[in-house]
């Protein structure tokens, strides 16, 4: 008769990831890297502002109107605000619990101090902080239109326009986009050594390809704030 | 050279200790920084007064023994152990700041002295292979590709001295623990052990109470042996598919 050499349940491949700080970020990483996917696309879709309120509202139309006949109306749409949710809340929780144990792992900070690693290293956390109260902001000013000053469903082009006409909205728009463009800079080259994609051979590769992220993401969602206090899209 | 010195004292772990400050004369730029520390501590031993407290052993940079924080740099200012550390770094009339090793896992036991037993918890969690005892095997008994020769070599460099904790700013001990994962981990004969020796070595790490990864870059910066920070992508590598082939 055989008998069974193991008899405790075997924890599950999320409960493993889950219980260890490496496995903790392996899901920051992954649900940054969908967030950071769905930015490019949300990036693209914006810039059609330059075109316009007609193409401006009609993109809007469409997004709506994505996988049908197969998906019913605003499915898509309600499909990638789940996502989004599971990877914001995700990334969230995970950063706070391993910002938790990281400074509980030094208690007794040193007499002598220095700056320790770069300026996007360092700001990780509360540009993380100033992303998530940005997100708050931007989903009630733009998506619910609860303080939009405009709030006129179905003109999207025309919402913006007089959100961003107030000198401070835009100012937290462009504060946020420079956090995020910090954020993406050290987040995606981390992402990479944390799924173990990083070497020597391609580090080059990788930092340059965050930095262009970076830059081009932040560049292009400034400009939107940009053009509407300049008068161009008005 | 005479220097200012400020030394961490503490008489042991559980009362507060303090910054105190020493003048030290007399000190030739060809002395290592231990070398320094011993002069002060003759003075200290004559003057009547407790000597200061710090690892050392080999003196010679191989056994990770010696630690202190020096102006904030583990190690201080060169790439090396402090016990190859010379007093040629510094100048004439310096104030040097001189520190333990900080971390929860690294609790002071006095002075500059912490333990770093939790370093050897992770070892036993894995950090061997499970060779049949008896006469030394045949040199050539087990081909190993020299890439992989190579790239256990240099994480097999890690002397275990805890600079990585002490210069990371989360006292993380992700760059010791890889080291010792991807040392045995790429060899043949570790190969047995390759899924839970990962596993284990990172949860014992984590219940140590050592922080996560930044990737600040800290530790290889501080690293005397320079293990790279890479070390700390193949371990993660390691981690998710030892986690998917356990299940």
């Amino acid at each position: 008769m055989a008998l069974d050499t193991r008899t405790d349940r075997r924890p599950s491949f999320a409960g493993l990831l889950w219980g260890s700080t490496v496995g903790k970020k392996t899901a920051m990483a992954v649900s940054g890297v969908v967030m950071l996917l769905y930015l490019v696309a949300h990036l693209l879709g914006n810039l059609k502002i330059f075109f316009g309120a007609g193409e401006f509202d009609a993109y809007g139309q469409w997004l709506r109107t994505v996988g049908e006949p197969f998906l019913h109306h605003e499915w898509f749409l309600w499909i990638a605000r789940v996502v989004l949710v599971v990877c914001v809340v995700t990334h969230g929780v995970a950063a706070y619990q391993l910002s938790r144990r990281d400074i509980a792992a030094r208690p007794t900070g040193y007499v002598h101090k220095r700056r320790r690693a770069s300026y996007a290293t360092r700001t990780m956390r509360w540009g993380g902080v100033i992303l998530a109260l940005f997100i708050v902001w931007h989903i009630l000013d733009l998506t619910t239109l609860t303080v939009n000053p405009r709030a006129e469903s179905g003109h999207p082009y025309e919402n913006l326009v007089a959100s961003f006409d107030r000198w401070y909205v835009a100012a937290f728009y462009i504060v946020a986009m420079l956090a995020l463009g910090l954020h993406i800079r050290h987040g995606f080259w981390s992402a990479a050594q944390t799924l173990g994609v990083g070497s020597r051979a391609r580090d080059r590769v990788l930092k340059t390809v965050a930095d262009v992220l970076a830059l081009v993401l932040t560049a292009g969602f400034v400009s939107l704030p940009v053009a509407v206090l300049c008068g161009w899209v008005s | 050279m005479k220097l200012t010195l400020r030394v961490w004292r503490q008489k042991s772990p559980d009362v507060p200790g303090a910054m105190a400050a020493y003048e030290v004369d007399g000190i030739s730029p060809d002395m290592s920084f231990l070398e320094m520390l011993d002069t002060l501590n003759e003075e200290l031993i004559l003057g009547g007064q407790e000597p200061v407290a710090f690892d050392h052993d080999c003196r010679e940079g191989i056994c990770g023994a010696c630690s202190l924080v020096i102006n904030g740099d583990a190690h201080g200012p060169e790439r090396t152990t402090t016990c190859q550390l010379h007093m040629r770094s510094f100048r004439d009339g310096d104030t040097i700041d001189v520190e333990p090793w900080r971390a929860a896992a690294f609790p002071v036991v006095k002075d500059l002295v912490v333990d770093r037993s939790s370093f050897d918890r992770i070892i036993q969690a894995g950090g061997y292979v499970a060779v049949p005892t008896g006469a030394a095997p045949d040199a050539h008994a087990t081909p190993v590709p020299k890439p992989d020769a190579d790239f256990a070599f240099e994480h097999a460099e890690c002397i275990g001295c805890g600079a990585c904790v002490a210069a990371c700013p989360n006292g993380s001990a992700m760059l010791f623990t890889s080291a010792k994962v991807n040392h045995l981990n790429v060899l043949p004969q570790g190969a047995p052990e390759r899924e839970s020796r990962v596993l284990e070595m990172v949860s014992t790490m984590d219940d140590e109470g050592f922080g996560g990864c930044t990737l600040a870059g800290e530790c290889a910066t501080a690293c005397p042996k320079g293990i790279p920070l890479f070390s700390i992508t193949s371990m993660n590598r390691e981690f998710v598919r030892a986690a998917r082939k356990r299940r």
